[in-house]
C-alpha cells in the first residue's frame, strides 16, 4: 500500500482542496451569478432564445455536466499523481 | 441467487440493450392492437401490469441473502448504470408529470427548480460522493455516528433522515396512486394499494440490489415515455427532431402572441411580478430556492446512498457525472414541453369559439378539474382568463396535442408510474435501512445474526411502506408543498455535518450535533410558522426555500462549538485522513465496529 508521508499527505489534500474550490468557484458563477444577470442577457437573443432564459434552462445545465465529469478526471490525475489511485 | 456474478456485469449493456429494444417492440404491438379497435382501457391495463411485471420479475431474480447485496447491491454497479439508477431515483412524479407544467405557468421563474434539481450533482461529486464511498458503510447515518463518535449523532441523522424522507414517500405513493387510478379506471384508494404492491416487488426481497437495477430498467421507459411525443410534435411543427433546439423559435412566437393577446408577464422575463415589473421579492426567491434545492439535492440520504454502490471511490466520481448526465437529459427537455405547450394554447385555444376547442381541450376539460372552461362574459369565445389549468395536464396531454395514437398516452403513464416508483423505491430503503441498521443493529441488538438483520429489514420496509400508502391514501392536503419541505429539511439537518466532517478536520462531535438540531430546528420552525401559524415571511423568503435560514446556522453554531470544545482525538484525526485518499485502508478509531 502507498502509505503517504504526512508532507505527501498534505501536498495531495492542498491539491484536491484547490480542484473543489475552483469547482465550486465555478458552480456558484453558472449557478448564482449568470442568473443574476437574467434580465440583462434577455437582451441578447440567439437562435430564437433570449440568452438570460438559455443559460438557466440549458445552458448551465450543461456546464454542470461537464463540471461533474471534468471533476473526476481532474482528480484521477491527482491520485495518480501521488500513487493513491485505486487498481 | 448469491452474489452477482460477473458475467451479469459484463452483459449489463446488452441485457438493458435487449430490454429497451424489447420495450419499444412491446409499444410498437400495442400500437397495432389500438389500429385493430381493441380499447383504449385494455391498453392502459397492459402498459400498467406489464411494466410493474417486468420490475416484479427483476425484483424476484434480485432477491438476495446476503447483507451487502441487500444494503449496498454488492458494491459492483459500474459507473454507468449506478447513473442510470440514480437518474431513475432522483427523478420523482413531480420532475416527470409536474415540473413541465410548473414551467408553463411560471415561465422563467420555474426554471429555479430546472436549475436547483441538476446543480446539486456538483456539490455530490466535489464534496461528498467519493468520500461516502471510501467510507464503505451501509448508511448516510453510519457516518456521522462514526465521525461524530456515537449514538446522538447518529440518531439526529436518522430523524433528520426519517422528517426528509417520510413526507417525500408519501407524495410519491400519492403520485402512484393518480396515475394508477386515471389509467386502470379504478378509485384512488384501491390505486395506492396496488402502487404500493408494485413498490414491494421491487425492493422488498433483493434491497438495494433489487432496487438498482428496476431502477436502471425504469429510467429506460421514463426517458423513453418522456422524450417520445415531445419529438415527434417537434418535427411536426418545425422539421428539427430535437425539441431542445427548435423551441427557440417557439419562444419567439410565443413572445410576438404574448403582445397580440395582451399578456403581462412574458414566459421569458425574468424577476417580474404579475405585472411584468422587475420585482426583487422574486429575485431573492428564485436564488434562494436554487440554493435549497442543490444543498437539498446533496442531503438527501437516498441519493447519497446510491454512491455507496459502486466498486470504487474513482467510480463514485464518474458515477456522479452519468447520474447528472442522465438527469440533464430529461431536464433541459422540460422547458421544450412548456413552450410547445404554450404555443399551443395561445395559438389554438385562445381567443377561439369555445364550441370548436381542439379535441384535446374538450377531452380533458371532462376529467375533474384538471382543465376548466369558463365562459364568463358568454361571448362564446374563449379569453385568456377564462381558460385555468393544471400544471400536471401539460406532460399528460402532450401526445393528444402533438396529434399521436393513444397508444402514446399508455406510454407517458408507464413513464410517470416508472418514476413514481423507481423514487419511491430509494426512498423507502433509505428510510427502512436506516431503522434498521443504524437503530436496530448499531443500537438496540448489535449481536443480530445476519438472517435476523434481513428479516428485520424487510418487516420494517413493509411497515414503513404501508404506514406511507395509508398516510397518502388520506390525502394530506399541500402535497406538492411537502416535497419540497423534505430538500429544506435534509439541507438544513444534514449537509453541514456530513461535509464539515470530511473537509474540517477540527469539527467535534458536539459541534456537529448542536450545528443539527439548530439548523434543523430552524428550518423546521420556519416552515411549520409560515405554514400553519400565519407567521410573516422573514425578508419575503417563501417557504419553499426555508433552509435559507437553517443552512448558514448550521454551519456557524457546528463552527463555532467545535472551537469552544476539544479538538478530536489524533485518533479520529487520521481517520478522516484515511477517508481523504482513495487507496488505502482506513484507519478505523478504536472501539468502533464496522462491516
Amino acid at each position: 500500500m502507498a502509505q503517504l508521508t504526512p508532507a505527501q499527505r498534505d501536498a495531495y489534500w492542498k491539491k484536491t482542496s484547490r480542484l473543489m474550490w475552483t469547482i465550486m468557484i465555478l458552480w456558484v458563477f453558472f449557478s448564482f451569478v449568470i442568473p443574476a444577470f437574467a434580465v440583462q442577457l434577455n437582451e441578447i437573443v440567439i437562435a430564437g432564445f433570449p440568452l438570460g432564459f438559455y443559460m438557466a434552462a440549458q445552458g448551465s445545465l450543461i456546464a454542470f455536466v461537464v463540471l461533474c465529469f471534468w471533476n473526476a478526471s481532474a482528480q484521477n490525475k491527482i491520485d495518480q499523481e501521488f500513487g493513491v489511485d485505486e487498481d | 441467487m448469491a452474489a452477482t456474478s460477473k458475467s451479469f456485469i459484463d452483459n449489463l449493456g446488452k441485457i438493458y440493450g435487449g430490454y429497451a429494444g424489447g420495450f419499444i417492440f412491446f409499444v410498437i404491438v400495442l400500437a397495432i392492437m389500438e389500429q385493430m379497435g381493441v380499447p383504449n382501457k385494455i391498453i392502459g391495463y397492459c402498459f400498467v401490469f406489464l411494466t410493474i411485471g417486468v420490475y416484479a420479475y427483476i425484483g424476484i431474480l434480485s432477491r438476495t441473502m446476503e447483507l451487502s447485496e441487500y444494503y449496498v447491491a454488492g458494491r459492483v454497479v459500474p459507473p454507468f448504470f449506478n447513473g442510470m439508477a440514480t437518474g431513475a431515483d432522483w427523478m420523482s412524479a413531480a420532475s416527470f408529470i409536474s415540473m413541465a407544467g410548473g414551467l408553463y405557468l411560471a415561465g422563467y421563474g420555474g426554471l429555479g427548480y430546472v436549475l436547483g434539481w441538476t446543480g446539486g450533482y456538483v456539490l455530490v461529486g466535489v464534496l461528498l460522493a467519493p468520500y461516502l464511498r471510501k467510507f464503505g458503510q451501509f448508511t448516510v447515518p453510519d457516518f456521522l455516528g462514526v465521525r461524530y463518535e456515537g449514538n446522538t449523532a447518529r440518531v439526529c441523522g436518522v430523524i433528520v433522515l426519517f422528517c426528509a424522507s417520510f413526507t417525500y414517500i408519501v407524495a410519491q405513493t400519492f403520485g402512484i396512486g393518480i396515475i394508477t387510478s386515471r389509467f386502470l379506471g379504478i378509485p384512488f384508494e384501491v390505486a395506492i394499494f396496488v402502487g404500493l404492491v408494485g413498490i414491494l416487488v421491487c425492493s422488498m426481497l433483493g434491497g438495494m440490489r433489487a432496487v438498482t437495477w428496476t431502477q436502471v430498467a425504469q429510467y429506460i421507459i421514463l426517458i423513453i415515455a418522456y422524450l417520445t411525443p415531445l419529438v415527434w410534435l417537434s418535427f411536426k411543427l418545425y422539421g428539427n427532431p430535437i425539441p431542445e433546439l427548435a423551441y427557440g423559435q417557439t419562444l419567439t412566437e410565443i413572445a410576438q402572441l404574448e403582445q397580440k393577446l395582451g399578456v403581462t408577464k412574458p414566459h421569458v422575463g425574468a424577476y417580474v411580478d404579475a405585472k411584468g415589473a422587475f420585482s426583487w421579492v422574486e429575485f431573492n426567491n428564485f436564488w434562494a430556492l436554487v440554493l435549497t434545492l442543490m444543498i437539498g439535492t446533496a442531503s438527501l440520504p437516498h441519493i447519497l446512498m446510491r454512491y455507496f454502490t459502486t466498486p470504487n471511490v474513482r467510480d463514485a466520481r464518474k458515477s456522479v457525472g452519468w447520474s447528472i448526465f442522465f438527469i440533464f437529459l430529461l431536464y433541459f427537455t422540460a422547458p421544450a414541453y412548456a413552450a410547445f405547450a404554450k404555443l399551443e394554447v395561445y395559438k389554438n385555444v385562445i381567443g377561439q369559439q369555445i364550441a370548436s376547442l381542439p379535441a384535446w381541450v374538450q377531452n380533458w376539460s371532462q376529467v375533474g378539474g384538471l382543465l376548466t372552461i369558463k365562459d364568463g362574459n358568454n361571448d362564446g369565445i374563449l379569453q385568456l382568463g377564462e381558460f385555468i389549468i393544471n400544471q400536471d395536464i401539460i406532460v399528460l396531454s402532450m401526445p393528444e396535442i402533438a396529434g399521436l395514437p393513444y397508444v402514446i398516452s399508455g406510454l407517458v403513464a408507464a413513464g410517470g408510474l416508472a418514476a413514481a416508483l423507481s423514487t419511491a423505491d430509494g426512498l423507502l430503503l433509505a428510510i427502512a435501512n436506516a431503522l434498521s441498521h443504524d437503530i436496530y443493529y448499531k443500537m438496540v441488538n448489535p449481536k443480530a445474526s445476519t438472517m435476523k438483520r434481513l428479516t428485520v429489514a424487510r418487516v420494517l420496509l413493509v411497515l414503513v411502506a404501508i404506514v406511507g400508502a395509508a398516510v397518502a391514501g388520506t390525502r394530506p392536503a399541500g402535497i406538492i408543498q411537502m416535497v419540497a419541505w423534505a430538500f429544506s429539511l435534509a439541507a438544513a439537518g444534514l449537509f453541514a455535518p456530513l461535509v464539515m466532517g470530511i473537509w474540517w478536520k477540527r469539527t467535534t462531535a458536539a459541534g456537529a450535533i448542536a450545528g443539527m438540531i439548530v439548523g434543523f430546528g430552524v428550518c423546521a420552525f420556519y416552515l411549520v410558522g409560515t405554514r400553519y401559524f400565519d407567521m410573516p415571511l422573514w425578508f419575503g423568503i417563501r417557504n419553499i426555500s426555508s433552509a435559507l435560514f437553517g443552512l448558514p446556522l448550521a454551519f456557524l453554531v457546528t463552527w463555532a462549538v467545535s472551537l469552544m470544545t476539544q479538538a478530536p482525538s489524533k485518533e479520529m484525526q487520521d481517520f478522516v485522513d484515511s477517508i481523504r485518499v482513495p487507496k488505502g485502508e482506513l484507519a478505523w478509531v478504536k472501539g468502533v465496529t464496522h462491516e
